[in-house]
């Protein structure tokens, strides 16, 4: 059955490590729904956060090949219900529409937050799910969004394992 | 004192103990091959034809002697030759390290003459890669790659180095690589697994044990070998494991897959207990996964653990160097016999002997066929001489009649299936292991593939003996045309030149025959030539290898005509 699953991969910081582990997706015709990439708690390994939409048999056999690669540390994959996931969305709407006022009460509403306002356009952010920036999109559109675009997902896990511990037995 | 990258790439070879290297100069590459110049003597470089030809020599070499393959090439299509051969190494297991040059660092990207992101481009097809831009990164980066591509999973590593870098100026020094924190080629057997699995094989009425090319790579043939004896258990073999188990032995029951022995493949469906070994369940092997050893529990024993559970779920996976885990695991068994169970696979053997075998060996055609010519090979140099094959018709019938009985003497490509493999494979397994005699099994079509390197022969002097079996097809596409495509040869048949006439052209003796009268004395002439020699038998035209599991048939509905 297809689901969304959360995969964490730690790397070291070398190029190309990124294409050999897309690579592995592209083999198997698998979608990358999103894919985040940025240092982690330690410094010099960097942590990917790719969300697939796949069966729990495939998605176990592409991180046993993205473990494989040589220059992964760790890669573990999780279900919706195991993590904590965020995205962020900036929204560009002109700076007119909040004239009549509901702009600034949608706003509000959404626990949004403005971040940049220059005469013509002002710039919103919102963090949350998928659904939640999507609500607020919906809601700023009847009135003009501009510009909006949307991060890729990251995710921490709810088990407690650190990293740094995995990296000790690593060393071991 | 500062030298040159291209000398340190030069001193960080001989370093990994490195006296060989197959190679084809070019632009991007000439400093390196310049400091190679000081290194002639000590250093055996050997300029092949093409890079391809490089890259399966080196695989060769790598596959009869155990160390490291090195090859050399140039940038842009230097580089890009090699591809076919990182491809057949990488899913064929293969150490092997490329070293290429690369466009100097300041024109990467620029599409500059002959570069080419051989990186990108190799990035599948390689266990690891990396590209070198300054001379002090040389050595830390080939002891890398040495380390990577020797351990664990072997397999192909490729070094791209820029011409600035091989330019460079650097205080040398050489550290071995011993450890990288994010790579354990080394697992830890898990103690619980194997008792596991030492409980299921004690309780087994009918287990099977299957090994792979793994027995070799972790030199666990005595180990396979104690274990079989001890539990009595029947032994078959892949394709890549043909020879790690004698295949005089008792216990042997014969070739897996596609073209395999009858009794293996049948049975496979009948076992309690699969114990497999260093073998990563190839299609080729397991017919329709679906219906594939159903009724088993599976004993899956590897070293890479992406292909634990990747196409057969195993009820024990063991991830582990095949020789560490079947020592564990023999201590833990019991002695045991099973003599009806083995009875079974030689029931079936006598059916397929009578049904396919027979008259493969003593054909009562007038034609010669490919089977008779092995099958007499094999008795000649009593299983012991290295053979290595190129792939189709002939590769099958030497798998299945070639009689394996020497240590690392069987090399052929078996996952990629790569033809042309064959002649340079030869040519880098001479090398590997020079005492030995090598015969190259070739048919006419994959033998011009890379029909260059006969001058790779002539010029480095490689006694390596060459037999064409030529029946004017690329047989094994021809053979499914008509079992499948309605016997429609689109394209299979082939015109060939003058193989002796060309052999001579480049000073290796060669001799051609069709009659069944001229074999043996031909054979013996190959066998006891000083040096290269060409042997080229004309065989069956429309012969067809069986037994054989079609597609999407289950390995116990194997055909045998």
């Amino acid at each position: 059955m297809e689901t969304v699953y959360n995969i964490s991969v730690f790397t070291e910081n070398s190029i190309g490590i990124l294409n050999r582990i897309t690579i592995i997706f592209t083999r198997r015709h698998l979608n990358i729904e999103s894919i985040t990439a940025s240092e982690s708690e330690v410094k010099g390994v960097y942590r990917y956060t790719i969300v697939v939409k796949t069966d729990l048999d495939q998605v176990k056999k592409v991180v046993a090949q993205i473990e494989k690669q040589v220059e992964v540390l760790k890669a573990f994959f999780h279900s919706d219900d195991q993590v904590v996931h965020q995205e962020i969305a900036l929204y560009k709407i002109a700076t007119e529409s909040f004239v009549n006022g509901s702009t600034e009460k949608i706003v509000r509403e959404h626990h949004a937050r403005i971040l940049t306002v220059d005469k013509e356009f002002t710039i919103i952010e919102k963090t949350g799910q998928p659904e939640e920036l999507q609500a607020l999109f919906n809601e700023l559109d009847t009135y003009g969004v501009l510009e909006f675009v949307r991060s890729g997902r990251v995710a921490i896990s709810k088990p407690m394992k650190t990293l740094e511990t995995y990296l000790k037995e690593l060393e071991a | 004192m500062k030298i040159r990258g291209a000398e340190a790439v030069m001193q960080s070879l001989v370093q990994e103990k490195v006296e060989t290297i197959f190679g084809y100069p070019g632009g991007a590459i000439m400093p390196i091959y310049d400091a190679l110049y000081d290194f002639r003597d000590t250093v055996n470089h050997v300029l092949v034809r093409h890079e391809q030809g490089a890259i399966h020599a080196a695989q060769g070499f790598a596959r009869t002697s155990g160390k490291v393959g090195v090859c050399f090439a140039t940038s842009g299509p230097g580089a890009t030759n090699l591809i076919t051969g990182l491809a057949d190494a990488m899913i064929d297991s293969t150490p092997v390290v490329c070293i290429t040059g690369q466009v100097a660092s300041h024109l990467l990207g620029t599409d500059a003459f002959q570069e080419t992101d051989v990186i990108g481009i190799s990035m599948p097809v390689t266990k690891w890669n990396i590209q070198v831009t300054r001379a002090e990164d040389i050595s830390g980066a080939i002891a890398r790659a040495f380390y990577i591509a020797r351990s664990g999973r072997p397999g192909p590593v490729l070094v791209d180095i820029t011409k600035d870098a091989q330019f460079g100026m650097v205080d040398f020094s050489y550290e071995p690589c011993t450890k990288i924190r994010s790579y354990q080629p080394t697992p830890v057997v898990d103690e619980q697994t194997l008792q596991e699995a030492a409980a299921l094989i004690n309780q087994a009425k009918k287990p099977y044990i299957l090994v792979g090319q793994g027995i070799f790579l972790s030199n666990a043939e005595k180990e396979i070998l104690d274990f079989a004896e001890k539990t009595g258990i029947p032994v078959a073999s892949t394709l890549l494991g043909l020879g790690s188990f004698p295949s005089d032995h008792p216990l042997y029951v014969g070739y897996l897959g596609m073209h395999g022995n009858y009794a293996p493949n049948v049975l496979t469906n009948e076992c309690d207990v699969l114990i497999a070994v260093g073998m990563r369940f190839d299609d080729r092997v397991t017919g329709d996964v679906s219906r594939y050893a159903k009724q088993a529990k599976v004993i899956h024993i590897d070293i890479d653990k992406a292909e634990l559970n990747k196409i057969i779920k195993a009820e024990v996976a063991i991830h582990a160097d095949a020789k560490d885990a079947l020592q564990k695991l023999s201590a833990l068994v019991n002695h045991n016999e099973h003599p009806q169970w083995l009875q079974q696979f030689r029931d079936l053997e006598a059916v397929e002997k009578s049904e396919v075998v027979d008259e493969a060996i003593h054909p009562s055609s007038d034609q010669l066929k490919m089977a008779e010519v092995v099958n007499l090979l094999s008795e000649k140099t009593d299983g012991k001489a290295i053979i290595v094959t190129d792939v189709g018709q002939h590769q099958m019938i030497s798998s299945r009649y070639y009689k394996y009985r020497g240590h690392r003497n069987n090399v052929t490509s078996g996952g990629l299936g790569t033809m042309g493999f064959g002649l340079p494979a030869a040519i880098g397994a001479k090398l590997g292991n020079p005492k030995q005699t090598v015969v190259a099994i070739i048919g006419d079509g994959g033998f011009q593939m890379t029909i260059q390197e006969l001058g790779t022969i002539l010029q480095s002097k490689v006694d390596v003996k060459i037999l064409i079996l030529n029946n004017n097809f690329l047989g094994m596409v021809r053979q499914w045309q008509q079992l499948f495509f309605d016997r429609r040869y689109s394209f299979t048949e082939i015109v060939n030149p003058n193989f002796t006439a060309i052999a001579k052209g480049y000073s290796i003796d060669a001799l051609k025959i069709e009659e069944r009268n001229q074999l043996d004395e031909a054979l013996t002439t190959m066998l006891n030539s000083k040096g290269a020699f060409l042997l080229e038998v004309v065989v069956e035209q429309e012969e067809n290898v069986f037994p054989m599991v079609e597609t999407g048939a289950s390995v116990s509905e194997i055909r045998l005509n």
